[in-house]
């Protein structure tokens, strides 16, 4: 468990194609600078392309909390 | 006592359900114990599929126009009006024209897509598109002065009509232009949001190698923050520019205020249940085609499917039955692979995509069925 505090969190579980990675990019894209935002995804391929993404965008992945069906992701725009 | 549907929206989805129910509720239209209301904000239905070939000059936006009252069966009341108020316990609209209170039994929510390109800052102005039919005119004319230098796709939104546009677009610029001698002056660049070229992985996988043997650059991970019309770059949120000649997106989309303002979903899309496509929030309210937020594309073959599963459904409720109809995710696109070849993918919930080898005769199936399409409309096809 984590104890960072989002400002926003977007539940994108269920999300088809393109899925839950820009359901997190929309939410980002209307945050503020330092704002974090918790995506929930049960997408495995969020696994892999939040991180990759996050990286890109140079904003940070702070932590990736595991649950039994889904994963939150922890993200602070840059 | 008389039950009365609503229909609001007279694209794809709201003029084939119209034509179902009519069909499907013969005998109860005729006895008087049904009415059937479609309200569209335009006197004419619009078929969207054919701005796709207006900037190469194969189409006018005319050919994608025909009047509602000549595709939408007689027995169903047509209203040229737009809904401004949607009270889902009250059961009743208010709209713009006349001061009555349009009163309904069951409700199907069918306004579709519209383009928000203000929502980033220099597109309205540096940014072109074949999503409307003044942009597909435009571009027209920019397509035809564009002899040399960089053409930028970009898919700026989505979720976006008709995902396979995109591709359909740069594939068929790759080919007009190679035909009309100008392709080794003009650079094609392809963006797309996400880290690979498609939201679906497989289409996304097919079409990779189509790009790479006809020379269009791809940059993933793009999503445009802003356009300078005087620079002519587009800069993504990721940090990367782009400099072009021509820019063409496919702008941002959200679907229309009143469905947030009533509580049935965010952005304009209705919360559904995928399968029965009832909203989640109301009693008595349908949701279909784009309108409805069901993780397909937003493409009229979704719509055309959906407003059959909606038609069964209203029915059985209004003749006292359990509704049993439900919709498969079933999706249906040809996808233009240049000026005379074209794919084709079937799918749904459960079935990925498997894009079928590009052929000529895929290509006129296209173009066949985008004549056949006033069928469609009219509930035969």
């Amino acid at each position: 468990m984590t104890d960072i505090e989002p400002d926003e969190t977007v539940d994108a579980r269920g999300a088809a194609c393109p899925g839950p990675l820009m359901v997190l990019i929309g939410q980002i894209r209307d945050a503020e600078a330092g704002d974090v935002v918790r995506l929930l995804s049960d997408s495995d391929q969020s696994l892999t392309d939040v991180p990759e993404w996050a990286e890109e965008a140079g904003n940070e992945l702070l932590a990736v909390e595991e649950f039994d069906d889904h994963n939150a992701f922890y993200v602070e725009k840059s | 006592m008389t039950e009365h549907v609503v229909i609001v929206g007279g694209g794809t989805g709201g003029s084939v359900l119209a034509n179902d129910l009519a069909d499907r509720l013969e005998p109860e239209l005729d006895a008087g114990d049904v009415r059937i209301t479609l309200i569209n904000d335009d006197a004419d239905h619009v078929y969207k599929p054919v701005w796709l070939y207006v900037p190469f000059g194969q189409r006018e936006p005319d050919d994608g126009r025909r009047p509602l009252e000549d595709l939408v069966d007689d027995r169903v009341d047509i209203r040229i009006d737009r809904v401004t108020e949607i009270d889902t316990d009250a059961e009743r609209l208010e709209s713009m024209e006349g001061d009555d209170t349009i009163e309904y039994d069951h409700l199907v929510l069918a306004t579709g897509s519209t383009l928000v390109p203000e929502e980033i800052p220099g597109l309205a102005d540096g940014g072109h598109d074949y999503y409307s039919e003044s942009g597909a005119v435009d571009l027209r004319d920019e397509l035809l002065s564009l002899t040399e230098g960089r053409l930028v796709l970009s898919v700026v939104g989505t979720p976006h009509m008709c995902p396979a546009a995109p591709l359909e677009f740069v594939f068929m610029a790759d080919d007009w232009l190679r035909e009309r001698g100008l392709r080794e002056d003009v650079e094609i660049t392809y963006t797309y949001p996400i880290q690979r070229v498609h939201g679906n992985p497989h289409i996304a996988e097919w079409a990779r190698p189509i790009m790479e043997e006809r020379d269009i650059d791809v940059e993933t991970f793009f999503n445009a923050e802003s356009v300078d019309p005087e620079a002519e770059t587009i800069t993504s949120m990721e940090g990367t520019e782009l400099d072009y000649d021509l820019l063409v997106t496919i702008p941002p989309h959200g679907g229309v205020d009143l469905i947030e303002e009533a509580g049935l979903g965010d952005d304009g899309w209705v919360d559904v249940d995928k399968h029965t496509l009832e909203a989640e929030a109301a009693e008595n309210v349908y949701a279909l085609g784009d309108t409805a937020d069901t993780g397909v594309p937003n493409a009229g073959s979704v719509a055309h499917y959906q407003a059959g599963v909606v038609g069964q459904r209203l029915a059985s409720e209004i003749r006292g039955r359990p509704a049993t109809a439900t919709y498969d995710g079933k999706t249906l696109c040809f996808i233009e692979t240049g000026m005379d070849a074209a794919s084709f993918v079937e799918f749904d919930y459960e079935t990925p995509p498997a894009p079928a080898p590009p052929s000529e005769k895929l290509h006129w199936s296209k173009l066949a069925y985008n004549e056949a399409y006033w069928l469609t409309a009219r509930g035969l096809l």
